[in-house]
């Protein structure tokens, strides 16, 4: 789960790690307010959405008097921001965060995140900062400072020091940066954050360090004990859709395409979406309906696909273990007679009492195309969406 | 032969009373596992589905002679009961919970790694199905019926892609000596290159299939251990060539977070180790037979 910058920070501030006075702001007054709140000269106004690479695309503006603070929220809120990372739709910006400015000096990269290689936390730096870390992975990979540690006994300081050093670090600040590395890092062992990214990590014309940006990803399967932190879940970040299928309880991720699915099991999702993809069609979704899949399950899938008006055709791909396919079969009849489905709708049945679920199917009465391979279920539902196409056209 | 499991393993159910546990530990049972009691805190002393229930593991061990267990328990106390299992003496656990918190799994394998490794309990899942070893014994959640005896060894992170795949070979008339599924998480107990490691030295199995996905390093470095270590031959299907780039694809591990993570990447690298990749999901049948074929 994504949180915002300001969330970020706020909880590192508790860390211990320094940031800058800021406040946050929902309408155009509010940020002329907290402008007036800070003390200084200059004001950084940043959009407040779910992406990094905010300042390209146009989302965090210096401002040097309250009249170019106001513009700046006026430009911001209520507009949506694409940036490389949010995609072609963008991503609105409802908050934004007014900072003091900071007379920076120098600027590093620090993150801590889980390494599924190691199966430990690993502890990422570099002493040029403000770029993405990526691009110099590529560039100059010798310049990144990798340090792994040890879940049992945690971040030692030696460790914190040598990462301060490897950043650059004047020894008079030294302290202070172990503070502020150790900081991040129980921040992210205590909540259960997944990745805690400062970037930059800045040091000041004053000598102080200071977090410019925060990024921190929380797990999803940890949120049922920190409830603290799955309150800071912000739904206008996500697509809608997904949002529904999570209150719905079913696993969905948007995508582009215009050939709905639901399938059981990820695994098996993401092959039916490859098989669909090598058909010659685009999935316009993910769907992992589980393993208990019920009527009123099937129904609730079946319309939170539809309601996505890209959809011209849909494939049912059901491999029934723990299930049956004769119910699986009894909830898509169901479901297709509540909603008066009127796109074509391929189903294919595999598994547990396949025979008793092809022949409901069969014998419903209802329009369904019916396939028994992988192969053929993608190709059907193709030729079924290629068809609608070719009729509205 | 077989791996991990046959109809001779001792097998306890952790979380056996529950309405899940109950459930699975029938059908293990009615495919000839051989279930010798349960373990729920609490209710030791107990008779449930007509075997012994056990307060801890370490009784179960010593009174039933445990030798492997499947975790039920929910997700935020299924890591205790995976380390409880190890502690016991078990040599062999499957974890079937999915939602473990990930921080819970680096403990796990960071309390598995205390342990010598000749007495390291061998840890699949968790968010698996299971594993079974046809007609001999099945410890896990797949419908059984499917599975036919044979001699292709298989390992995947899904559950339903590994029935699609049982089922494609069985309709071809191929079987399966252990299909093993490590589960769908970022950090799980055994990866691919694991189980590899074991179906390389069964005598029975002759070709071994991976079902493979996006997201983390474990299929490349199982490529590369097959291609320095492995005598059988490799096949390999990745799912999820349609998946966007930092999108969570159900899986808590299916997301594609830096290079060489993605289907295609990770299809490249596989064929350059001289793995033979499944063109298509629907052809993961036909490729093993192909290969079996051959030799």
């Amino acid at each position: 789960m994504n949180i915002h910058e300001y969330q970020a920070k706020e909880i590192l501030a508790q860390y211990g790690v320094k940031i800058a006075e800021g406040g946050l702001a929902y309408s155009i007054v509010e940020a002329v307010q907290r402008a007036r709140e800070i003390e200084g000269d200059v004001w950084v106004v940043k959009a407040q959405i779910h992406s990094g690479a905010r300042g390209k695309a146009g989302g965090i503006k210096v401002c040097r008097t309250h009249a170019e603070v106001e513009q700046a929220a006026e430009e911001l809120i209520g507009k949506k921001l694409v940036t490389h990372q949010t995609g072609p739709a963008g991503k609105i910006c409802s908050r934004i965060y007014v900072e003091a400015g900071t007379s920076i000096s120098k600027e590093m990269y620090l993150s801590f995140m889980v390494d599924r290689a190691s199966e430990r936390i690993i502890m990422i730096g570099a002493a040029e900062g403000g770029m993405e870390i990526e691009k110099l992975a590529e560039t100059n990979p010798e310049a990144i400072i990798k340090i792994y540690i040890e879940p049992a006994v945690g971040l030692q300081d030696f460790q914190a020091r040598k990462m301060a050093f490897g950043l650059g670090i004047d020894p008079a600040q030294l302290n202070h940066a172990v503070k502020t590395i150790k900081g991040c890092y129980r921040a992210l062992r205590d909540l259960d954050a997944n990745t805690l990214e400062i970037n930059p990590l800045a040091i000041t014309a004053n000598n102080e360090i200071v977090a410019i940006d925060a990024k921190m990803v929380f797990d999803e399967n940890a949120l049922f004990r920190r409830h603290k932190i799955a309150e800071l879940r912000d739904n206008t970040q996500v697509d809608s859709r997904e949002v529904a299928a999570a209150e719905a309880g079913l696993s969905y991720v948007g995508l582009d395409g215009d050939i709905g699915c639901m399938i059981n099991g990820a695994g098996l999702a993401m092959a039916t979406m490859d098989m669909i993809k090598l058909a010659g069609g685009e999935p316009a979704n993910f769907l992992d309906v589980g393993g208990g899949a019920s009527a009123e399950r099937t129904e609730k899938a079946f319309r939170l696909v539809l309601a996505d008006a890209n959809v011209k055709a849909m494939l049912v791909n059901i491999f029934a273990g723990i299930n049956r396919c004769d119910w699986i079969a009894e909830g898509v009849v169901q479901a297709v007679k509540n909603i008066d489905m009127k796109i074509p709708l391929v189903v294919r049945l595999s598994g547990t009492n396949v025979e008793e679920g092809r022949s409901i199917i069969k014998n419903s009465g209802l329009p369904i195309i019916t396939a028994d391979t992988l192969a053929e279920a993608a190709e059907k539902v193709v030729r079924a969406r290629n068809e609608v196409v070719a009729q509205k056209a | 032969m077989a791996i991990l499991i046959n109809e001779k393993t001792k097998i306890i159910v952790q979380g056996f009373t529950g309405r899940i546990g109950t459930f699975h530990a029938q059908e293990m049972i009615d495919y000839g596992s051989n279930v010798v009691g349960g373990v729920t805190p609490g209710k030791g002393g107990q008779t449930h589905l007509g075997l012994p229930v056990f307060n801890t593991v370490k009784e179960a061990v010593k009174q039933a002679g445990a030798e492997a267990s499947i975790v039920f328990v929910p997700p935020a106390f299924a890591a205790d009961s995976i380390m409880e299992a190890a502690d016991a003496g078990i040599k062999y656990c499957v974890s079937i919970t999915d939602g473990i918190p990930t921080q819970d799994m680096m403990t796990v394998k960071n309390f598995l790694r205390r342990f010598p490794k000749a007495e390291r309990m061998l840890l699949t899942g968790p968010n698996c199905a299971g594993t079974i070893s046809p007609g001999r014994a099945m410890l896990g959640i797949m419908p059984g019926h499917i599975y036919v005896r044979g001699n292709i060894g298989v390992v995947g992170r899904s559950g339903t892609l590994g029935y699609e795949a049982a089922d494609q070979m069985r309709l071809l008339g191929i079987g399966i000596s252990t299909s093993v599924g490590i589960g769908g998480d970022p950090i799980p107990g055994s990866s691919h290159r694991d189980i590899l490691e074991r179906l390389e030295q069964d005598p029975e199995t002759k070709v071994a299939l991976m079902i493979g996905e996006i997201g983390g390093p474990q299929e490349v470095e199982a490529g590369k251990f097959a291609k320095e270590n492995m005598t059988k031959p490799l096949v390999a299907y990745i799912a999820g060539l349609t998946a966007p780039e930092g999108r969570r694809m159900g899986h808590a591990g299916a997301i594609i977070s830096s290079a060489g993570e993605s289907a295609a990447e990770k299809v490249a690298i596989l064929k350059e180790l001289g793995v033979t990749i499944c063109p298509t999901p629907s052809l993961m049948g036909q490729t093993v037979a192909e290969v079996l074929a051959k030799l």
